[in-house]
C-alpha cells in the first residue's frame, strides 16, 4: 500500500503541484494524467525516492519513506523516461543486466520466455543500438515480467508501443494487480486498464 | 509467474559481494565492446611520455632524472581522461537511476563500477610503465619501483576521480571542471609516488614513500565509495 500525504513539489520558480495526496492499496493501479510539464514524471521520482518531495510524506507499508529508504528499493520497479539500455550490450544482456541489478536471477529458459512474450526473440542477439525505440521499451516490459516486484512506477510506459506491445502492456498489469501488486503509471495516452481496479489522479 | 509469487522483499539482496561483481562483469563488457575508447586513452599516455625525450636534450643523466617524474604526469592525464567514462553515460542513458534504486548497497555497485575503471585504465598504464621507462634510460631496480609505486597510486587515482566524475554529472563544462577539482587531489599521489623514485636515486629508502601510498590508498578504499555514493545520489535529485 503506497500512501501521499500533502506532496508539494517545485523545479527552480515553478510550483508543479501542491498538497497532493493519494493512497493505492494493493492490487489497485493509479492513473497519473496531466498535460505535459503538470509533473508526473516528478511524482514518480518522488514516489521511488529518487527525488526528495519540497512537502510533504510518502508512506509504503504504512512507514514514511526516506529518498533511497531500503525497504522501498526492495520493493519497487521503477521504468523511467530513460530505458536505461546499454547500444554496446544485446537485448538479452540489457535485460539480463537490469533483472540482476535488483538481485533477482532468472534461469535462461525465464528469461527467454520473458523475450518471447514481448516478441524480442528473434532480436534477443542484436545489440541495443539497432532496436527501434518501441523494441526498447519492449525490453522494459519484459523487466517487468522477470522481476517480481509488489510495486510497479511506470512513466509513460505506453511511449513508442504499438498496439500489439500496448496489449501485452495492459495484460502484464492485470495481472500485477490480481495477484495483489500496486501499479502507479503516468500516461498522457489514454490505455485500457481494468476499470474497478483503476483510479485516476489528474496533475494540473 | 505463480500467485504464490511472494509480493515481499523475495529475495534478501545479498550484498556487498554480489553488488561488486555485478558491476564489475557489467562495465568490463561495456569496456571489451568499446576497445578503441580505451586504446585512445592508453595511446595518449604513451605519446605524452614519449613527446619528453623528444622536446627535451637527449642526455642520459637528465632523462633518467626526469623519467619517473613524466610517467607520473602522463598516468595522473590519462587517468583524467578516462574518468567521465565512468558515469556520464550511465547517468545519460537511465542506468544510474537503476543503479541508485538497487536494493544492493549503492556504495558496493559504485566500487565495483571504480574498480572495472582501474583494470581498464590503471592496470595498463602499470603494465606499460616498465616499457616506458626504457626510453628514459631507467634501471631496471628503478623501473620495479616506479611500476610498483604505481601499483599502488593508480587506484587512488581512479577512487579520488570518481569523487570528482559523479559531482560534476549533469554539469555543463563538467569534463573542464572535473579537472580542476580532480587534478589537486592528484597531488599527493604524485608526490609520494614520484618522491619514491627520487629517494632511490638518491639512495634513501623508499620504504616512508610507500607507507604513506598505501595508508592513502586505504583511506581513499574506505571514504571515497562512501563519497561517491553521496555525490551520485545528489545528482539524480
Amino acid at each position: 500500500m503506497l500512501e501521499a500525504q500533502d506532496l508539494t513539489a517545485r523545479r527552480g520558480a515553478a510550483t508543479l503541484f501542491t498538497r497532493v495526496a493519494f493512497r493505492v492499496d494493493a492490487g489497485r493501479a493509479l492513473l497519473v494524467t496531466g498535460a505535459n510539464g503538470t509533473g508526473k514524471t516528478t511524482l514518480l521520482r518522488i514516489l521511488a525516492g529518487l527525488t526528495m518531495p519540497d512537502a510533504g510524506t510518502v508512506r509504503w507499508r504504512g512507514e514514511p519513506i526516506a529518498p533511497f529508504a531500503s525497504s522501498l528499493r526492495e520493493d519497487v520497479v521503477f521504468i523511467g523516461h530513460a530505458p536505461a539500455l546499454k547500444d554496446e550490450l544485446t537485448a538479452e544482456e540489457n535485460l539480463r543486466a537490469l533483472i540482476e541489478l535488483t538481485a533477482t536471477h532468472p534461469t535462461d529458459a525465464e528469461v527467454s520466455a520473458a523475450l518471447t512474450s514481448v516478441a524480442l526473440d528473434a532480436q534477443r542477439k542484436l545489440p541495443a543500438r539497432v532496436l527501434s525505440q518501441g523494441q526498447r521499451r519492449r525490453i522494459g516490459l519484459a523487466r517487468l515480467r522477470l522481476s517480481r516486484r509488489p510495486l510497479w512506477l511506470l512513466d509513460e510506459p505506453a511511449t513508442a508501443l504499438d498496439a500489439a506491445g500496448l496489449d501485452s502492456l495492459t495484460q502484464m498489469i492485470a495481472q500485477q494487480l490480481a495477484i495483489g501488486g500496486t501499479v502507479i503509471a503516468a500516461t498522457h495516452q489514454a490505455f485500457d486498464l481494468p476499470t474497478e481496479r483503476t483510479a485516476t489522479l489528474a496533475l494540473s | 509467474m505463480t500467485n504464490t509469487l511472494a509480493l515481499s522483499a523475495s529475495e534478501a539482496p545479498s550484498g556487498v559481494g554480489a553488488a561488486v561483481r555485478w558491476a564489475v562483469m557489467r562495465d568490463l563488457r561495456l569496456a571489451l565492446r568499446s576497445r578503441a575508447e580505451l586504446g585512445v586513452q592508453l595511446l595518449f599516455y604513451v605519446i605524452v611520455v614519449s613527446l619528453f625525450p623528444l622536446a627535451s636534450s637527449p642526455e642520459r643523466t637528465l632523462l633518467a632524472t626526469m623519467g619517473p617524474g613524466v610517467i607520473w604526469v602522463a598516468a595522473l592525464l590519462a587517468s583524467l581522461l578516462s574518468l567521465p567514462r565512468l558515469f556520464a553515460s550511465d547517468f545519460a542513458d537511465g542506468t544510474l537511476e537503476q543503479i541508485a534504486l538497487s536494493p544492493f548497497p549503492l556504495p558496493a555497485l559504485v566500487s565495483g563500477k571504480i574498480l572495472a575503471h582501474w583494470l581498464t585504465t590503471g592496470l595498463p598504464i602499470v603494465v606499460l610503465a616498465p616499457l616506458l621507462g626504457l626510453q628514459y634510460g631507467l634501471e631496471p631496480p628503478m623501473l620495479g619501483i616506479v611500476t610498483l609505486a604505481l601499483l599502488v597510486g593508480t587506484p587512488i587515482l581512479s577512487l579520488l576521480g570518481a569523487i570528482g566524475a559523479a559531482l560534476t554529472l549533469g554539469v555543463r563544462g563538467g569534463g573542464s571542471l572535473l579537472a580542476l577539482l580532480v587534478l589537486p587531489l592528484y597531488v599527493p599521489v604524485l608526490i609520494f609516488g614520484a618522491g619514491a623514485a627520487d629517494a632511490m636515486r638518491a639512495g634513501l629508502p623508499t620504504s616512508p614513500h610507500f607507507s604513506l601510498l598505501v595508508a592513502g590508498l586505504l583511506i581513499a578504499l574506505v571514504g571515497a565509495p562512501l563519497a561517491t555514493a553521496a555525490a551520485v545520489r545528489i545528482a539524480l535529485d
